[in-house]
């Protein structure tokens, strides 16, 4: 009995697979976005992450995982690489991958912090630096063209640090229905009235959606950032039951 | 989530899903598990994962204790999920999806 | 089928013959974990010894203090690939420890606070081969590198090296720790790359 691949990769293949890399753009200083061609794709749902596997000539490999970038288009799938100090996969993505080079991607992955445009309520999206890779891939999911309305709190140090910084911009502008916050935590633009600091409940409260408006939650970035947040959102009375996170290493990806 | 194998800050059980995808052929971060010792219902997402080096730990939310740990060889996968009493997966309904056979 | 990703190489693996195969040298010290850190305060810490007999025998943290300690300098190997030479650690020899203890065990278990627990054989803890180590580089052992205390087996892999160390129970049978119930390997002996089950 066959059974279609159901977008989303509800069911999923166990195998590694080819993935060529068609471009790649900088984002930030730090930050660059690469796109890659996977023949046979079945498909994925805002939120998902692939994993990505190098192998050395020696047999040495190793695999990290990242959140895809944007929504389903095709065969061709983006992820977006912070440069980790000492990173043995993130430099090698950030730094020293070329057009036309190919690497293994397993996926899609996890089907629990995902947006679909068919869920309802309002949405609150959280992001932590580059947590914000997989709550972008939400918005151009979302592309303006759903009802539902999204607010994104953005919490960088400084403005150089902004991924994606003229396309939240746009969006918010175009899209109908967005709003995006940055929050700064060492250094703003001048003219910014919030002052320089993590994220507070106050930003919660001005930036993101009253209580009773029930909204889902979606939360990512460093362990410390996610779990701060969520106990911030607990304690201005959200339900827990809907607040998913999404954890990403100490530094960050 | 470029995961370090260093850092002692815990990940979720949004990373256990490759892992895992090598051997169970549904989504299992959505499954939700009982914990062997306080009982508490939790999706394995929310699970708190130590790791990924030497293995994951994926331990309960409300109070620590392991559901869960998992460690990958060169040939092998090992999974010990004796911390969870009762796993409840979710299987969508995908009638719609099959094709029909005569 | 592996393909090979052009231009990735990975950590710098030793060539030279210095380190175990498999390894790279770091100069970091990198912190794994299979859980919280746990915090004992030194008033409530205690190293108990069992013996397979159902014996017990525990020392207070002053009574480990006031024992005779040493400082070695030794190379550690994590199997997870990292090595890290020359590292300075101050502690109680296990020899020490073990010296009025009849026993005809031939194994141990390491247990720690937090529930850890690491199997090796019990002469793999004497000779002058381990440590209850409280001192790191000079300073007192920071928790999240296992102090107040953690035993120190630098001959095998880190992780027989308990961290937040209890206790030591001797066994008269082999039987997997936390790491070697899921295929890590009985004995570790890095230079020959004993890292999982049948190595």
């Amino acid at each position: 009995m066959a059974r279609a691949a159901i977008p989303g990769g509800l069911t999923v293949r166990r195998s590694w697979r080819q993935a060529q890399i068609l471009e790649r753009r900088p984002e930030t200083a730090s930050a660059s976005t690469l796109a890659f061609e996977v023949t046979g794709w079945p498909g994925h749902l805002a939120g998902q992450h692939v994993d990505v596997r190098l192998t050395a000539p020696d047999g040495y490999q190793a695999a990290r995982s990242y959140s895809l970038a944007a929504p389903t288009d095709g065969d061709r799938i983006a992820i977006t690489v912070q440069r980790v100090p000492d990173g043995e996969v993130s430099s090698y993505l950030a730094d020293e991958a070329r057009d036309g080079d190919t690497v293994e991607v397993r996926g899609p992955l996890g089907g629990w912090f995902v947006w679909k445009p068919e869920d309802s309520g309002p949405v609150l999206l959280v992001a932590g630096g580059s947590g914000v890779v997989p709550l972008m891939a939400m918005i151009r999911s979302r592309d303006g063209a759903s009802p539902t309305p999204f607010r994104l709190l953005y919490s960088v140090r400084t403005p150089q640090d902004r991924i994606y910084d003229h396309e939240l911009r746009r969006r918010a502008t175009e899209d109908g229905g967005l709003e995006v916050a940055f929050l700064y935590t060492r250094t703003a633009p001048d003219g910014e009235t919030r002052s320089v600091g993590r994220i507070t409940a106050e930003d919660l409260i001005a930036y993101g959606w009253p209580v009773d408006a029930e909204p889902t939650c979606y939360v990512c970035g460093p362990t410390a950032f996610v779990e701060k947040v969520s106990d911030l959102l607990v304690g201005l009375g959200h339900d827990q039951a809907m607040i998913r996170t999404e954890r990403f290493g100490p530094s960050g990806p | 989530m470029d995961a370090p194998i260093e850092g002692f800050a815990f990940y979720d059980g949004n990373s256990l899903a490759g892992p895992l995808s090598e051997v169970f052929g549904v989504e299992l971060t959505t499954a939700a598990g009982r914990c062997r010792s306080c009982g508490t219902t939790s999706e394995l997402a929310t699970f708190r994962v130590y790791g990924p080096a030497p293995g994951f730990v994926g331990r309960c939310p409300h109070c620590e204790d392991v559901l869960l740990r998992l460690v990958r060889t060169p040939d092998a996968l090992w999974l010990d999920f004796s911390g969870v009493s009762a796993l409840r997966i979710l299987i969508p309904s995908d009638s719609a999806d099959e094709e029909q056979q005569p | 089928m592996n393909i090979f990703t052009r231009g990735f190489r990975g950590r710098k693996r030793d060539s030279t013959g210095q380190l175990p195969p498999g390894q790279y040298l770091t100069n970091d010290f990198p912190v794994l974990s299979a859980g919280p850190t746990p915090r004992i305060p030194l008033d409530a810490w205690e190293f108990l010894i069992a013996t397979e007999q159902g014996e017990s025998h525990r020392w207070s943290w002053a009574e480990l203090m006031a024992l005779p300690a040493e400082s070695v300098t030794v190379d550690v190997h994590c199997v997870t690939r990292w090595s890290k030479l020359d590292t300075v650690w101050r502690g109680v020899s296990l020899d020490t420890l073990l010296a009025d203890i009849a026993t005809e065990a031939d194994f141990a278990m390491a247990h720690s606070y937090g529930g850890y627990s690491t199997n090796l054989p019990l002469e793999d803890l004497l000779g002058g081969k381990a440590w209850v180590a409280y001192e790191y580089d000079g300073e007192e052992l920071a928790p999240e590198h296992g102090g107040p205390a953690r035993l120190l087996v630098p001959h095998l892999y880190f992780w027989k090296s308990a961290k937040w160390v209890r206790g030591i129970e001797l066994m008269l049978q082999d039987s997997p720790g936390f790491w070697e119930q899921l295929g890590y390997h009985d004995y570790g002996d890095p230079w020959r790359e004993q890292r999982y089950q049948g190595d």
